[in-house]
Formats: structure tokens, sequence, C-alpha cells
């Protein structure tokens, strides 16, 4: 069980590493990043899971009962969201911007224009 | 470098970084194991001390505060960053576009997909301010809450057309909402230096565990980030669409 859990943040990773080596398109760029960092995010979920626990959400104690997960990786996983929405909202204007300038999306095209 | 050359450097890099990870990923506890004692610790006293159901959430803004409120800045330079990127340049001109077959009129959207866009819209407004004013009791607060708030403008949009959303999205307001948000934030945090303790302490009165207003400052807290998330993205939204539809080049 461990080896398949882990293995999907890894397996997650060098996926998104690999489409933002090849990428043909700025924006596909961007969202092959943003698989890449979706892994962190898996990683810090399994990191605070218990087995059968339930969310750390006291509202209705009868409700749920045993364990509750780790709510500190709950709240470092809402950080890496937001900061993961800022950075891919960043690089779509830069790809606005690039695409106004060179007319492509391209990266191998933009070497071919600096040259 | 050739798509070929960097392939091959990508493969012989992987094949590094997939061992060292598999290495480090074997090293961690077993999955659905035991958590640390950190979180045992925060799940037991967290709702005894502060009077919160929703233990992430007086993790987020108050035993970990300090980081949210950079958390919160990266988020307003990020808005702030786009901005900037995406301000008319020195050879474009903000116009809307000219309708070149005025005899013809543009199809009003069907009345199915205004009702539709009017249903959604309030809907989410709805959605936002409870996830935003719960954030204490169930999962949610500001950040979320904040993103749903400001998807209910995509959806008018999406219903009508981009003068009608102009109207909802007014820029100043936005601007000021992203600011006051971002050192609404701070000033709560300055009610702990007020009150003698250190900055972000959670001086207000705590309440009853369970009603809405509990927990002394993280239903503010939560209040200003969900106040300056919404506006946040909200100008992302603008910013992009006006990409789009008037921000066009000079003729010369």
């Amino acid at each position: 069980m461990s080896v398949l859990a882990y293995g999907v943040v890894a397996w997650l990773f060098l996926v998104g590493i690999y489409g933002v080596v090849t990428s043909r398109n700025l924006i596909h760029l961007v969202v092959c990043l943003s698989v890449a960092q979706s892994a962190t995010d898996i990683l810090l979920l399994e990191i605070g899971y218990r087995a059968g626990g339930h969310a750390p959400v006291f509202v209705s104690l009868p409700a749920h009962l045993g364990p509750a997960v780790d709510p500190v990786m709950q709240a470092l996983a809402l950080t890496d969201v937001v900061v993961g929405a800022a950075v891919t909202a960043l690089l779509l204007a830069l790809a606005v911007q690039v695409h106004k300038r060179a007319g492509t999306l391209d990266p191998d095209a933009l070497r071919a224009t600096r040259e | 470098m050739s798509r070929r050359a960097r392939l091959l450097l990508f493969t012989a890099a992987a094949a590094a970084l997939a061992v060292t990870l598999g290495a480090g990923l074997a090293g961690l506890p077993s999955f659905g194991g035991q958590i640390t004692s950190y979180a045992r610790i925060l799940n037991e006293l967290a709702p005894r001390q502060r009077h919160v159901t929703d233990v992430v959430s007086a993790i987020t803004f108050d035993y970990r505060g300090i980081d949210t409120l950079f958390e919160e800045f990266i988020l307003l330079g990020a808005v702030a960053g786009i901005s900037v990127l995406l301000r008319p340049l020195s050879d474009e001109t903000r116009q809307l576009p000219r309708d070149k077959a005025p005899d013809r009129a543009i199809p009003p959207p069907s009345p199915a997909v205004w009702l539709l866009a009017v249903f959604l819209s309030s809907l989410l407004v709805l959605t936002g301010l409870e996830t935003v004013t719960h954030g204490t009791l169930t999962p949610g607060g500001g950040f979320q809450g904040g993103v749903i708030l400001a998807s209910a403008i995509y959806v008018v949009f999406l219903g009508t057309n981009y003068v009608t959303v102009e109207r909802f999205q007014p820029a100043p307001l936005l601007e000021a909402s992203d600011g006051v948000g971002a050192s609404g934030y701070v000033v709560i945090g300055l009610l702990g230096l007020l009150a003698g303790a250190s900055f972000l302490s959670n001086v207000v009165g705590l309440g009853v565990t369970g009603n809405p207003i509990s927990g002394g400052t993280i239903p503010l807290l939560n209040l200003v980030v969900g106040v300056e998330v919404a506006g946040g993205f909200a100008i992302l939204a603008s910013e992009f669409l006006d990409q789009t539809a008037v921000i066009r080049t000079r003729r010369r």
C-alpha cells in the first residue's frame, strides 16, 4: 500500500517534469508544471493520513469516532494550493505577453526569433 | 539544445531523481500509520484551547498565523505582478470592439442561459459567504470562500457579455478590497501587540465552541482573507478578460 501511495507522488512529479521538458506550447507547459506541483499536495496529504481516520473537524462528535488525520499537513496543502495558483496565474500572464511579442507559444521557436 | 539532446538529458536526470526520490519516500513512515505527536496534540488541544471545531483553520490562522500572513502577501504580490504584466503597453490601447454590422443586431443570450447565470452566480455568492464565515466550524475559510466568491463573476460573464460584467467589477473597488484584505490581516495581528501579547496572538474573546462567532481572531482573519482573495481573483479574471476584450494594438 505504501509503495502504491508514494509511487503515485513520484510518478506524477516525473510525468509533470517530462511534460515541461518536451512541451511545444507555453500554456501546455504551465499545465504540466501544475501536474508536477500537485504531486507535493498529494505527498503532504498522504504523510498526514491515518488509516480509518476522519477529517480534523470536530463539529458533530458522535458522527465520527476514531482517530483524526493530521491537520498540519492539510494546512500546508492549503498553502501549497494558494502558491500554486499564484504561480500558474503569473506564468499564464507571461505567456500572454510572449505570444503578443513573438507571435508564437512554442518555446523552441522563441529561441529562433532571438537569433 | 536539440530536442533529442534535451530528452536524453531529461532521461538521465529523471533516472537519478527517481532513485533518490524512491530512497527518500521509502524512508517515510508507512502510509496510513501513525501521525506525528504534534498533530495529535493539536487535534486534542485546539478545540478546547481556541474554541473552534475545524482544527485546520486554527492552525492556518492561529498556530501558524504568520505563515498565512506571508502566504497572503505572496498572493497580493502575484496579483500586483499580473496587473503590471497585463497593463496596456505603449503600443496598445483600450477600446471596446466596434460593431462592424450595425444594421444587424447582436442576438441577446437565450433566456435559459441568462436564468442559469443569475441562479448560479447568486448560489456561488451565497456558498462563498457561507464558506468564508463558517471557516472556524466546518472545512472552508477565507481562501476557499474567496475563490468561490470571485468565480461568481466568471459565471456572470458566461451568461451575459463584457459590458455587463464590467459593471459587476468596478476596478477601484476590487483593488481596494485586495489591499484592505491584506492590510486587515496585519491590523488584526497588531491587536495582539496592543493587548500586550505578541503579534497575531489570539486576544479577542473566544466565544462558545460551535457558534459561528467563536475562536477569537480566527473568524476575523478568515473574513479579511476572504475579502483579499475574492478581490484578487476577480482582478485576475478582469485582467485576462481585458486582454481579449478591450486591449488592442494601436493602429499607426
